[in-house]
C-alpha cells in the first residue's frame, strides 16, 4: 500500500510510491517541495511543522503520510489569497511577530487552529471548565505552548494573535 | 527508521489476527509516541496496522450514568466533551494539562494509556536500560532521576508512567475493554499498568495482539466535584514532576467518600488507597489531609536526585484536597 490521495491547499494529489516511513512533513517538503512547513525537532516538541488537517492543527513530523488518505491539508503556502495575506500573516508582519522566521509558519498555522478551537468553545488548562473561553493573553500563551520560538518573539506573537482575535470576534 | 509495511485496518478482528500472528507487527494510533520511538530506534516494528479508522470514536453516556470512551477518541475531543466536563472534570483537566494543542488533536485514548516512559535512558538507544533491553542494566539508578519514581520501583527500573489522562481515569475507577484473538476481556485500569518488578520491559498486562477498544467510566456522583493538579518545570507543555487527581464528597464536615490517584511518582498511575482509607469518615481538615498524605508516602523510596518529590507530592495532595474541601491551610 503506497498510493495516497490527498488534497493540499485545495489541490488534489494522487501520489504513488510513497514509502511508509515518510512523514507528512517530509512528504510536503521533499516530495511536493512545499518547504514552508519547517522541521525544528522532528519529535513533536517545537511546533515548527504545524499544519492543518481537515481544519485541525497537528504536528506533521509525527504523522505518517499514508495515514492521511483522503485528508485535506492546509499549509502556510495555502493561506494567502493571491497577493492578499491571511489576517494572521498580516498581523505577524504588523507586530514583528518573528525574527529569524523559522518558527513562523508553524506559529501561524497553530494560531489558526487555536482560534478555531476557542470559537468552538474548547476548554483549556487556563480557562478551566467554564462555558465561555475568554481569549486573554494567558489563554493565548497556553493555547500556543506547543510552538516554541528560539528567537523569543513571544510578546509580539501574542500581540499579533490578540489583534486578529479582536478583529474577528466570535460568531 | 527501519523499513516497515503499513496497513489501514477496516475490520478490528482482522487487524487483531494480523498483529497476533506477527511478533513484529504493532497497532498505530495517533503516532505521537510510536513514530517518535521508531525514529529513535526504540521501537522497530516490521508492520504497522493503523487502527484509527476503526469505529471506536464515540463518547457515549450509559443508562446508569457512566460514560464509555472509544479507544480512538482524540485527547482534545475527550477533554472538550460535555459529558466529561460535567461528570468528570478531573479527566478533562488532566487531558488539558498534557502535551500541546497539536498533540492532543492527534493522540488517541488507547495510545495515551500505552505511551511509554519518558526516561531519558530508555529513549537513548546507546545507554543500558532494562526496559528497552532486558538484562542490560538500569542507567537511571545512580544517574539523572528528577523524573523518576518514588513509589513502587524496583532495583531493575525506576521509571514512571508519563500519562496525565491515565491518572485521572485510575482515580475514577475506570475499566479497560480489550479485544484479543480469543475474544473480549475487561479489567480495572488500576490493574492494567504494572509495577516494574523484575520485568520492566512489560508496561502493562496487555498481550501482543490485544486491541484496546474502549475505556468505561462508572457512574460516580462524587466525581462531579473533582480536580487535577500538576506540578511541572514550566507552566505548560511539560510532563509532571508530580500530579494529583482527586474527587471528594463531604457532609457536615466529614469526608463521606474520596478518590485519589497520583502521577509522576510510579511505574503506573498510583491509586492512593492508604490516603483514601485515612480520609473516609474523618473530618475534612488540613491536618487530616496531611495525615492521609503521610500514610500514602510512608512507603516512599526516593532516589538521591528526586527526594524533593516526597514533600512535593505531600504538598500537592494536601493542596488539592483543601481546594476541593474549600478549606484554607
Ligand atoms: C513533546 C511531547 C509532549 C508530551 N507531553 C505530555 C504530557 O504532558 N502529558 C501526557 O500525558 N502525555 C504527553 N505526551 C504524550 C502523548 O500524550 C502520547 O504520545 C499520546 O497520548 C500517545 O497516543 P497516540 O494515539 O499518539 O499513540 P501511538 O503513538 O499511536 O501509540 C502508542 C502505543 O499504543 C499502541 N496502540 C495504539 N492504539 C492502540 C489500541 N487501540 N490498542 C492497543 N494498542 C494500541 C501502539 O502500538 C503504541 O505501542 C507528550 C508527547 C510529546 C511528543
Ligand atoms: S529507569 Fe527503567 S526505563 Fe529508565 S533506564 Fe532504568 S530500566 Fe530503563
Ligand atoms: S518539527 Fe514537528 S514539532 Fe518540531
Ligand atoms: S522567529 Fe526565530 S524561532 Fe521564532
Amino acid at each position: 500500500m503506497d498510493a495516497l490521495h490527498i488534497a493540499i491547499n485545495g489541490v488534489a494529489h494522487d501520489l504513488k510510491g510513497v514509502d511508509a516511513r515518510t512523514t507528512l512533513l517530509d512528504l510536503l517538503r521533499d516530495r511536493l517541495h512545499l518547504t514552508g512547513s519547517k522541521k525544528g525537532c522532528d519529535h513533536g516538541q517545537c511546533g515548527a511543522c504545524t499544519v492543518l488537517v481537515n481544519g485541525r492543527r497537528i504536528n506533521a513530523c509525527l504523522s505518517l503520510a499514508l495515514t492521511h488518505e483522503g485528508d485535506a491539508i492546509i499549509t502556510i503556502e495555502g493561506l494567502a489569497q493571491g497577493d492578499t495575506l491571511h489576517p494572521l500573516q498580516a498581523a505577524f508582519i504588523e507586530h514583528d511577530g518573528f525574527q529569524c522566521g523559522y518558527c513562523t509558519p508553524g506559529q501561524i498555522c497553530s494560531a489558526i487552529g487555536m482560534l478555531d478551537e476557542v470559537r468552538r468553545g474548547q476548554p483549556s488548562h487556563v480557562s478551566g471548565d467554564g462555558e465561555h473561553v475568554e481569549l486573554d493573553d494567558a489563554e493565548i500563551r497556553e493555547g500556543m505552548s506547543g510552538n516554541l520560538c528560539r528567537c523569543g518573539a513571544y510578546v509580539n506573537i501574542v500581540a499579533a494573535i490578540r489583534d486578529v482575535a479582536r478583529q474577528a470576534p466570535e460568531s | 527508521m527501519n523499513p516497515f509495511a503499513y496497513e489501514r485496518a477496516s475490520d478490528a478482528v482482522r487487524a487483531i489476527a494480523a498483529v497476533a500472528a506477527d511478533p513484529d507487527a504493532m497497532f498505530l494510533g495517533g503516532g505521537t509516541n510510536l513514530v517518535d520511538h521508531m525514529r529513535l530506534g526504540v521501537a522497530k516494528p516490521g508492520r504497522l496496522i493503523d487502527v484509527t479508522r476503526l469505529p471506536f470514536d464515540q463518547v457515549e453516556g450509559t443508562p446508569d450514568g457512566g460514560v464509555r470512551i472509544g479507544a480512538n477518541v482524540r485527547n482534545s475531543d475527550l477533554a472538550a466533551h460535555p459529558l466529561i466536563r460535567a461528570r468528570y472534570p478531573v479527566l478533562s483537566q488532566a487531558l488539558l494539562s498534557g502535551a500541546s494543542g497539536q498533540l492532543r488533536n492527534m493522540a488517541t485514548t488507547a495510545g495515551n494509556l500505552l505511551q511509554r516512559t519518558r526516561c531519558v535512558y530508555f529513549q537513548n538507544v546507546d545507554t543500558p536500560c532494562n526496559k528497552r533491553r532486558p538484562g542490560s542494566g538500569c542507567s537511571a539508578i545512580g544517574g539523572y532521576t528528577r523524573y523518576h519514581a518514588i513509589l513502587g520501583a524496583s532495583e531493575h527500573c525506576i521509571a514512571v508512567h508519563p500519562s496525565d489522562m491515565a491518572v485521572a481515569m485510575v482515580a475514577l475507577d475506570a475499566t479497560v475493554e480489550v479485544l484479543g484473538p480469543s475474544g473480549e476481556r475487561r479489567m480495572p485500569l488500576v490493574d492494567f499498568h504494572r509495577l516494574p518488578g523484575d520485568a520492566p520491559e512489560r508496561d502493562t498486562v496487555l498481550q501482543h495482539g490485544e486491541l484496546i477498544t474502549a475505556v468505561m467510566l462508572p457512574a460516580l456522583p462524587l466525581a462531579a466535584h473533582s480536580l487535577y493538579r500538576k506540578v511541572r518545570d514550566r507552566r505548560s507543555f511539560a510532563f509532571a514532576l508530580v500530579s494529583v487527581a482527586a474527587a471528594l464528597q463531604i457532609r457536615d464536615g466529614t469526608i463521606q467518600d474520596v478518590r485519589i490517584a497520583c502521577g509522576g511518582v510510579a511505574h503506573k498511575p498510583w491509586r492512593a488507597t492508604r490516603a483514601e482509607e485515612t480520609l473516609r469518615g474523618n473530618p475534612a481538615t488540613p491536618e487530616q489531609f496531611g495525615r492521609a498524605a503521610d500514610a500514602e508516602l510512608a512507603a516512599a523510596q526516593p532516589q538521591p536526585g528526586n527526594a524533593f518529590k516526597v514533600k512535593m507530592l505531600r504538598n500537592t495532595l494536601v493542596a488539592a484536597l483543601q481546594e476541593l474541601a474549600g478549606v484554607a491551610g
